[in-house]
């Protein structure tokens, strides 16, 4: 990291994170993110960013949150991941047990029908924009057939003929990682 | 009460850390374990996943919805801290590393290697999704029809939701 750097107390750090996790309704919480640190307080630049989305994609966990501690981490060291985390997680987990403890009491009482069959349509939904994800990122970053295959054989294994995900990914990354050191770098456009 | 509380522990770090390309990948692995548990049935899991989707936040905090309805409280805690935990402290542990590494030959590697890994999982999980949760025909067209809007339009997620709510009422399934 540059010198330059600034850094951001605690406390904006935790409200920056606060308020991308109340805006991001239905998902895309990188694009929230991105509009808070990068463009309104500039803690970051894009360069920053985007190495961070990476490897947040690399890393298991969810993407969002991975995102959330790298910038944290990158700002304040630990307690800058702590503040980050809290800041995006708080305010939606208890928003989340409270409808959690509504749905479980809801589904006994009248209308509790019609409240599973709008959820159902809303999973539904939910389902197909995990869908929609995959289009996106596919039409983004795999351009070549040997990656559109061994993306297509986990998808398989997992989607079709139900592989448990550690038997599938602890045969495909290794063959994903031979096959990316044998092919070697794309030529850049 | 403690068993369950340890059960959770155990599902959710391990989910934690498979989960590479984000959470959505190892929802199939999350309902199975869920399911076997006894803490939720199939549907109930779709429909803990609209919440989750539709609340504001990452779409993984389905997890404390599981632990709420396994254990309480605590156990919507204890899934927290298992399914964010790991990840977050590899994070912690890489992320400078990472941020030096940016020219080097090895990172162009495994970013290779690991775009597709990401990719297929997240259809893969779609799929599963879909033939785990008694979709009917109203949801599979649904499901089909939020994924082109996604891919290809710029329509709201929110929007989106509230559509498919509202067809499958309409559908009177």
């Amino acid at each position: 990291m540059p010198n330059r750097d600034p850094r951001p107390s605690l406390a904006s750090l935790f409200l920056a994170f606060a308020n991308v996790g109340m805006l991001s309704f239905g998902g895309a919480l990188a694009a929230w993110i991105r509009r808070e640190v990068v463009q309104r307080r500039i803690w970051l630049d894009d360069n920053q960013f985007l190495s961070g989305y990476a490897l947040s994609q690399l890393i298991p966990g969810a993407t969002n949150v991975n995102l959330t501690v790298f910038i944290g981490t990158l700002l304040r060291g630990l307690p800058g991941a702590v503040a980050a985390l809290l800041g995006l997680m708080l305010l939606p987990v208890g928003i989340m047990l409270a409808i959690g403890a509504l749905y479980l009491r809801a589904r006994g009482l009248p209308g509790g029908a019609a409240v599973g069959v709008a959820l159902t349509g809303m999973g539904a939904v939910a389902v197909g924009l995990n869908l929609g994800m995959g289009i996106r990122l596919a039409r983004l970053n795999i351009r070549k057939m040997v990656p559109a295959a061994v993306a297509a054989a986990i998808a398989l294994a997992i989607g079709v003929f139900g592989f448990r995900l550690l038997h599938v990914l602890t045969v495909m990354i290794p063959i994903s990682l031979l096959l990316a050191w044998w092919r070697g770098p794309e030529p850049r456009a | 009460m403690i068993v369950t509380l340890l059960q959770l522990a155990g599902v959710f770090a391990l989910l934690s850390i498979l989960a590479i390309g984000g959470g959505a990948g190892v929802l199939p692995d999350m309902q199975r374990a869920a399911v076997a548990h006894g803490w939720v049935t199939p549907h109930e899991f779709l429909q803990m996943f609209a919440i989750s989707r539709a609340a504001p936040g990452p779409g993984s905090q389905i997890v404390v919805l599981i632990g709420q309805k396994a254990a309480g409280l605590a156990g919507a805690a204890v899934a927290f801290a298992a399914m964010f935990g790991p990840s977050s402290l590899i994070v912690f542990v890489t992320a400078r590393f990472w941020h030096h590494a940016e020219h080097t030959a090895w990172r162009g590697l495994v970013e290779r290697a690991m775009a597709p890994v990401a990719i297929g999982m997240t259809f893969g999980s779609g799929l599963a999704l879909m033939h785990t949760t008694e979709h009917g025909l109203a949801a599979y067209g649904v499901t089909l029809a939020a994924m082109l809007a996604f891919a290809f339009t710029d329509l709201h997620p929110l929007a989106m939701l509230a559509i498919g709510a509202a067809v499958l009422l309409a559908a009177g399934a």
